[in-house]
């Protein structure tokens, strides 16, 4: 085991995609993730790799595009209204099933909102955040050991699935320092084959593209994407259950939810409360089989989010209406304290969920 | 098992989140579960600056600090927001150059120290952090603790390292008081 470090989990994504292997960066700065520019402009010059503060959010993501149609690894990372703004790129990357990692360190909006942390990008995010039909793997860290982890996981799901790979964070897991250890498990990046890295007169021109204007061929490539989707869905489903054996009350969060959710839980079990959690590693694809599992013996569900209710969609999908499924909520960058998941978990106990 | 929150808060530049991280990194080298959380809104741009540390045991929840155990307040609007926050039988530990009012809690312990003034009489103006850090170490029984060198040399970058000798200084004030 390599000594920890004390980071930040900005910095932590920003190391961890160094040791992944990425040698290209671009961003526009944005609290609260400017920190991950931060950090790569200080570090990409001194290891021969790109970073470059772009003149907007829209024309990095489209620098991720080319690097991609490259073959190497590539990143870029920004906050919520950034995040809007490389929209379209994203749209325009899976068109292309092209391999990036993006970061979104969420802050609350909508519009320009805060800086302080939120969950409200979910739909955003697990819906694919651009126009047309894709999803990208959206990867939600709940520990700045799980940033950069899954940071690493991200580079690796891109390249094998050619697709991009999102890290949903938020402003808590940008800024907190906790000890990492950075003794990744790091598989070097697959060969290319499609990659535009120059013919050397071998082989005919690769052409990376997201226009195609025939009908039965455009809907060809939305098939086998999907059948792709597919395969990231039955293999890449990520989750941490916590206390779950003998739970009656479930609780269903993510990021920094899911921290202050774990205090919660721990007071309610103290108080003979049987209630667990279910996290959600990767929001897309959901873990729907855990949860649909926890309706043998769980009676109410609590989805814990940083929005008006987002993931909650997912939970009573996922369920398929067996159980009632509450919210316990904090937006505009408000996070819900222990005590207020606490009061949560003892109303669903008292009530069945009826409440 | 043992868990210690503290909540450190003050102006901005009286080294509110060196403390903090002064204090996480003794836990670390002490290989203790450790959480950092700055603020870093608007309000660090020139007004109050906090920072939550949590030092435990187990793993660390929630890494953001309501009820500290321990309230390290550097300015008068910090007590005055934070002193209800405090969980009784905790500590509050304040400098009293720039707090002129008395706290009052009566079921928390309460350790005044003038650091501003210790600070800037000893020549170290910008060190009042460490001095009630010094005291606060002190009090919890820690001042001795081999984390402590450690935790310091980690904080102050090898550039700085002239810094150290005034910090163990500033510290040793603090305690001493």
């Amino acid at each position: 085991m390599a000594d920890k470090v004390l980071m930040k989990g900005n910095e932590a994504i920003a190391e961890a995609a160094i040791l992944a292997g990425c040698r290209h960066y671009f961003g526009y700065p944005i609290t609260p993730q400017t920190e991950v520019a931060a950090y790569m402009a200080k570090r990409m010059p001194k290891i021969g790799g790109t970073f470059l503060q772009a003149e907007s959010e829209i024309a990095a993501i489209n620098m991720v595009y080319g690097v991609a149609s490259a073959g190497y690894r590539v990143m870029t990372s920004s906050s919520s209204p950034g995040i809007s703004l490389k929209g379209e790129g994203l749209s325009y990357l899976a068109g292309a099933d092209l391999p990036a990692l993006v970061v979104n360190v969420q802050r609350g909006g909508p519009g320009l909102g805060g800086i302080q942390p939120s969950q409200s990008d979910y739909f955003q995010a697990t819906r694919g955040g651009g126009h047309g039909d894709y999803h990208m793997i959206v990867l939600a860290p709940a520990s700045v050991q799980e940033m950069a982890e899954l940071t690493v996981k991200g580079f690796e799901l891109a390249d094998k699935y050619r697709m991009t790979s999102m890290i949903l964070a938020d402003g808590t897991m940008g800024q907190m320092m906790e000890p990492v250890a950075l003794d990744l498990d790091i598989k070097p990046a697959p060969e290319k084959p499609w990659a535009t890295r120059g013919t050397g007169m071998k082989r005919p021109h690769n052409i990376i593209n997201s226009l195609s204007l025939v009908p039965e061929e455009l809907e060809q490539l939305n098939l086998e994407r999907y059948e792709r989707y597919h395969i990231v869905e039955e293999n890449e489903t990520r989750f941490e259950e916590y206390m779950m054996d003998d739970a009656e009350i479930c609780i269903a969060a993510f990021g920094i939810a899911a921290r202050v959710s774990k205090n919660a839980i721990n007071a309610a079990r103290k108080e003979g409360i049987k209630v667990g959690m279910i996290r959600p590693i990767t929001l897309w694809p959901f873990p729907k089989a855990p949860f649909l599992k926890a309706t043998e013996h769980v009676k109410t569900f609590i989805s814990v989010e940083l929005s008006m209710g987002q993931m909650i969609e997912d939970v009573r999908l996922a369920t398929e209406c067996r159980a009632p499924v509450l919210l316990c909520n904090r937006v505009g960058g408000m996070i819900p304290s222990p005590d207020q998941v606490l009061d949560s978990i003892r109303k669903a106990s008292k009530n069945g969920g009826n409440d | 098992m043992s868990t210690k929150q503290f909540l450190f808060s003050g102006f901005g530049g009286q080294g509110i989140l060196f403390a903090g991280k002064f204090l996480a990194y003794k836990g670390l080298t002490e290989e203790k579960q450790v959480s950092w959380l700055p603020s870093y809104g608007p309000e660090m741009r020139g007004g109050t600056a906090s920072c939550s540390v949590i030092v435990s045991d187990d793993p660390v929840g929630s890494p953001i600090v309501s009820n500290p155990d321990i309230l390290v307040a550097m300015n008068l609007p910090s007590l005055d927001r934070y002193e209800d926050s405090v969980v009784p039988g905790g500590m509050i530990f304040m400098d009293s150059t720039l707090i002129e009012r008395e706290v009052r809690r009566k079921d928390v312990k309460v350790f005044a120290v003038p650091a501003t003034a210790l600070a800037s009489e000893n020549g170290f103006p910008t060190l009042a952090n460490m001095i009630l850090m010094g005291k606060i170490l002190n009090e919890l029984g820690e001042f001795g603790a081999e984390g402590v060198d450690a935790a310091l040399r980690k904080v102050i970058s090898a550039k700085h390292a002239d810094m150290l000798e005034v910090n163990f200084k500033a510290m040793k004030i603090g305690a001493d008081h």
